[in-house]
């Protein structure tokens, strides 16, 4: 028999703390992060972190703060604006009960970022995918090399400007589908 | 290594981890044999298109390498160019053994960009609870039998099968469909519960009360069930936060870490259920608790079906939900707004929301980016699988034998379709 959590309905809530709030938006400590401006729909706080300061404050939660779990990276391409990715991350304090948000906005031009692989190892995967499909590359990183595409594949799928019927049949309407050589515009072939 | 030794190594729980461990550099080095072995993409136990490449020297797995991707489907990238209520159709293929808390996850995550989470009629809250809590019974009896398959217990599939079979019926009950449902939708459900619903639940339950234990007659208590997956594949705690190992499997070290206790969706602060745990780590820890986890989610059923209120099973708002059949043959309204849903769909707020709920395999989570369109402009799934998979192979370097990567595999219940997306 394993031991459980207990009979738990309507355990009281351990109060939430905003120390890391507070801790993060110290200017002492880290003077260039900021609140994201961005409406957050649950309210989780979420900040906007320079590349530069992305290793020390992701190091900040996990020793300092009791972020201990990684949950998630992934990115976001805002095309015409200016940086255009953002790098999303997810940790999670289990002793707090509270998620964390860092967006790390990286320019159009020669995305890079460091790799945070070695405080948390989960990352691994998570920039491998991010660099497949958005092609920002992550310094330092053990393995980066392509995970859901095959190795030879050209471009990164979950840009913008990436065609979703795909990179041979460019400026087609997303709901057609029409064989190689057709461009919609010439009669068919007999 | 003699069998002795062997048998100790699995029987003991204080086992000193580092005595066992090869050093992985060797493989440099020319006087040691090494073989490397492929196994999958396409392989009866590797539970879909996942292939490993494994390096042993003897029968000891000195590096194990999943290679993913087989299965990538790009649903992140169709979604962008879908309304809300047609990507919710591609949540279904994720994890298809878990389709209705796909679309819960989903569902969720619109409804608080949209800022709908409280008006959602209790009915559809309690059904999304009871639903989602058979599904995960479902998935892990599919889980169950084939991991105890691939070990060499073929029984068990056929009686988690023939059991699975009984909840898809009621899954088909009501939507139409055994798998990819579809049935939980932002605002609601996608229909009302059909007449005869619950006494099939009533009948489901008791019909799975006195089958399950005959599952732990099976496999709990069996010797040779024990010494296949004790100490087998060990995790440990801190390695397990740091990969972002999520679910059973993050239980079974000890952490107690459930979403629905946490951070309470859909009402689960108010049932009353536990949250099994182990401490070891190994494939025996994980199938204990995923056994008790069974047992707690009977339990919520049986909760959720003595609360089932009567009502509106979606919201009252025809922007984000159809109207009736008589509504739209009656009114003129209900028709511009049926019109207006399916073409042009729902328009929420500009904003960004990360949603997470418990699946069956871990943390499921939907970060989803609104720019003000009818279109998610981001949709990306955290899926539980794929960080759980991320640890299969460091568990096992140096620590396992070839046979014990099919128990590993089954132990971390992988879904490629969620893997790969």
């Amino acid at each position: 028999m394993t031991p459980t959590s207990g009979d738990t309905a309507n355990e009281p809530e351990v109060e939430v703390t905003t120390v890391t709030d507070n801790d993060l938006l110290n200017d002492n400590l880290f003077p260039n992060v900021h609140r994201s401006p961005f409406r957050v729909a649950d309210a989780m706080p979420t900040f906007i972190v320079p590349v530069n300061d992305l290793l020390d404050v992701v190091n900040y939660l996990q020793q300092q703060a009791s972020f201990t779990l990684f949950e998630d990276i992934t990115a976001v391409d805002w095309l015409p604006r200016v940086p255009r990715y953002e790098v999303v991350y997810h940790f999670l304090s289990l002793s707090s009960r509270q998620a964390i948000c860092l967006k790390v906005p990286v320019s159009g031009e020669n995305p890079q970022l460091p790799s945070i692989t070695s405080i948390f190892k989960g990352a691994n995967w998570y920039e491998r995918e991010v660099y497949d499909l958005f092609g920002i590359t992550f310094t330092g990183h053990p393995d980066l090399r392509r995970i859901e595409m095959p190795v030879d594949w050209e471009g990164h799928p979950l840009r913008k400007d990436y065609p979703v019927t795909g990179p041979r049949r460019p400026n087609l309407p997303s709901n057609q589908f029409r064989p190689d050589g057709r461009d919609g515009n010439t009669p068919n072939q007999p | 290594m003699n069998d002795l030794e062997l048998k100790e190594r699995w029987l003991d729980d204080e086992d000193d981890e580092e005595k066992y461990l090869i050093n992985t550099d060797d493989t440099a080095d020319p006087s040691k044999e090494f073989m490397t072995i492929n196994m999958g993409p396409q392989h009866p136990s590797t539970h879909g298109v996942l292939r490993l490449i494994v390096t042993l020297s003897g029968e000891e797995v000195v590096k194990c390498e999943s290679d993913i991707g087989y299965l990538h489907t790009g649903i992140e990238k169709q979604a962008e160019t879908k309304t809300y209520n047609q990507a919710l159709t591609l949540t279904d293929r994720t994890d298809y053994l878990n389709p209705l808390i796909n679309n819960l996850g989903f569902s969720l995550a619109v409804e608080k960009l949209l800022g709908i989470t409280d008006r959602i009629p209790p009915k559809a809250t309690v059904v999304r609870v009871l639903l989602t809590e058979l599904q995960r019974i479902s998935s892990h009896l599919v889980w169950l039998g084939t991991h105890a398959m691939d070990l060499g217990a073929q029984s068990t599939f056929l009686y988690g099968m023939r059991d699975r079979e009984k909840i898809l019926d009621i899954f088909e009950l009501c939507s139409g469909v055994r798998m990819m449902t579809s049935y939980i939708m932002p605002g609601g459900l996608y229909a009302d519960l059909p007449p005869g619903f619950d006494v099939k639940v009533a009948e489901f339950l008791a019909y799975f009360k006195q089958k399950w234990p005959e599952y732990h007659t099976l496999l709990t208590t069996s010797q040779l069930w024990y010494e296949r997956t004790k100490g087998v594949a060990v995790i440990t705690a801190d390695e397990a936060l740091n990969y972002g190992v999520t679910g059973p499997m993050l239980r079974a070290c000890g952490i107690d870490y459930d979403i629905r206790k946490m951070f309470p969706y859909c009402g689960y602060e108010t049932y009353d259920f536990e949250v099994p745990l182990a401490h070891n780590g190994d494939v025996y820890d994980r199938f204990i608790v995923r056994m008790y986890e069974v047992d707690q989610s009977m339990h919520l059923v049986e909760q959720a079906l003595n609360r089932l209120p009567d009502g509106e099973w979606q919201i009252d708002d025809l922007k984000i939900v159809p109207p009736k059949k008589y509504q739209i043959a009656t009114t003129m309204e209900s028709l511009i707004h049926h019109f207006k849903l399916y073409t042009e769909g729902y328009k929420p707020l500009a904003g960004e929301v990360y949603s997470k709920i418990e699946s069956a395999r871990g943390e499921l989570g939907y970060y989803m980016v609104s720019n003000g369109t009818n279109k998610p402009y981001r949709m990306h799934i955290r899926a539980p699988s794929f960080a759980n998979l991320q640890v299969m192979g460091p568990s096992l370097e140096g620590r396992a034998m070839f046979a014990d990567i099919v128990a590993a595999i089954g132990s971390t219940d992988i879904i490629l379709g969620e893997v790969d997306r």
